[in-house]
């Protein structure tokens, strides 16, 4: 059964009766995707968000770092990568992460796989693909995105790249960690509340204007409108869309939905991965934030890693999924 | 924690959210009456050797009570009556 039946119902109760729209126009289409998809997503993005939070708030970047300085190397690039997931990456934050994993003797490569990890695999990113492309596409996302991160991290440590970092990471090292107050049940469910609204109304413009976008593609651009331009036949299709991902990492929200309508028009599925993969985990602001620490060597091979490793996942499934 | 509040900090990398926590913590200082300074530090190395990986940082008696995250002006009252 579709737990999404009712919003069905009731988009269709919008779009027919309420606009008195007439059925089955390209209009009535648009109208009733653009609705329905926007409750749906809506409703996904509080409950998700909210229990992220909750598990988040047992899991604190400090605790995080104690778990990942206790691990050998392989080991800890896996679990790095699997808390990348339900660890948010914000701009405030990504200096301190980055200082306190390397300083507290956490190795540089088990550090990158965190940093991979953790913007490729957001819960917003979730939300959207789970709503608009099924739970398959959001499995292999996921699979994907962890696969990159671990390789990538694997690899990174092997470079011996520690002199590529500025020379003052070294300089300091710290051991032990601090004891934030724990939280009360009642202070979990505040924060996780509050970190909800706070996620909600950042995106919903996005969101919003993503799905509206996308809605007139679905009405009115004629289904393999776009095949001729990026079918899974065209070679070029995923390094261009890695490359167009790079500087959009502030819309990851917005975008989503909007790729979600190409995919409809034509653009081969394993394109659409790679796109969104570069769009969450390549982004320039990071790069930016990121120089405060190391060479822009380093970022260089940092983003060309996880770049191939986004084509290579990118070309894979377009062969895989026609 | 019956030890008289000497100090109060926020510390941040200079982001939006970070300021916005000290000027709560500032107002919060004043609907106190509490006469004691806010101290805005942007040294990301002075958080990292309070231990705490997250920005930005309430720090009361340079001891981080909050991390990562900007409560609203009540939690941030209860933390400094302690």
């Amino acid at each position: 059964m579709d737990i999404f039946y009712p919003v069905k119902l009731f988009a269709d109760w919008l779009t027919l009766s309420l606009f008195a729209i007439t059925p089955k126009t390209l209009l009535a289409d648009a109208v009733n995707f653009f609705i329905y998809d926007t409750i749906k997503i809506f409703i996904l993005l509080s409950v998700i968000i909210f229990i992220v939070s909750v598990i988040r708030s047992f899991l604190p970047p400090e605790k995080i770092r104690f778990i990942l300085s206790h691990k050998n190397k392989y080991t800890g690039n896996i679990i790095a990568s699997l808390l990348g997931i339900i660890t948010p990456f914000c701009s405030c934050s990504a200096i301190p992460l980055f200082l306190g994993f390397v300083q507290a003797g956490v190795p540089l490569g088990v550090t990158f796989s965190f940093l991979v990890a953790s913007p490729m695999i957001n819960e917003v990113a979730l939300v959207l693909l789970l709503g608009l492309f099924g739970w398959k596409i959001a499995l292999i996302y996921i699979l994907s995105g962890l696969i990159i991160a671990i390789f990538s991290g694997i690899i990174i440590g092997k470079l011996k790249v520690e002199n590529l970092l500025e020379s003052f990471v070294y300089q300091n090292t710290i051991n032990g960690s601090v004891d934030l107050p724990k939280m009360s049940r009642k202070e979990r469910i505040i924060y996780a509340k509050k970190y909800t609204l706070d996620i909600l109304k950042k995106v919903w413009p996005y969101v919003l204007i993503g799905i509206g976008v996308g809605a007139f593609i679905h009405g009115y651009v004629p289904a393999d409108f776009l095949a001729k331009y990026a079918g899974s036949d065209k070679w070029y299709a995923v390094p261009l869309a890695v490359l167009i991902g790079i500087p959009l990492y502030s819309n990851a929200a917005g975008i989503i939905p909007l790729v979600g309508a190409l995919t409809e028009k034509g653009v081969a599925m394993g394109t659409t991965l790679a796109f969104m993969m570069s769009v969450t985990a390549l982004s320039l602001p990071e790069f930016m934030i990121l120089k405060k620490v190391m060479k822009t060597k380093l970022i260089l091979i940092f983003a060309g890693i996880v770049g191939a490793g986004i084509m290579f996942t990118g070309i894979l499934f377009n062969l895989i999924l026609k | 924690m019956e030890d008289k509040i000497t100090s109060i900090q926020v510390l941040g990398s200079g982001c939006p959210s970070c300021h916005k926590l000290f000027e709560l913590t500032k107002q919060a200082v004043k609907e106190l009456n509490l006469e004691i300074d806010v101290e805005y530090i942007d040294d990301i190395q002075k958080i990292i050797s309070m231990g705490v990986m997250q920005a930005p940082v309430l720090a009361v008696n340079s001891k981080p009570v909050l991390a990562g995250s900007v409560p609203d002006i009540q939690k941030i009252k209860s933390l400094l009556k302690c």
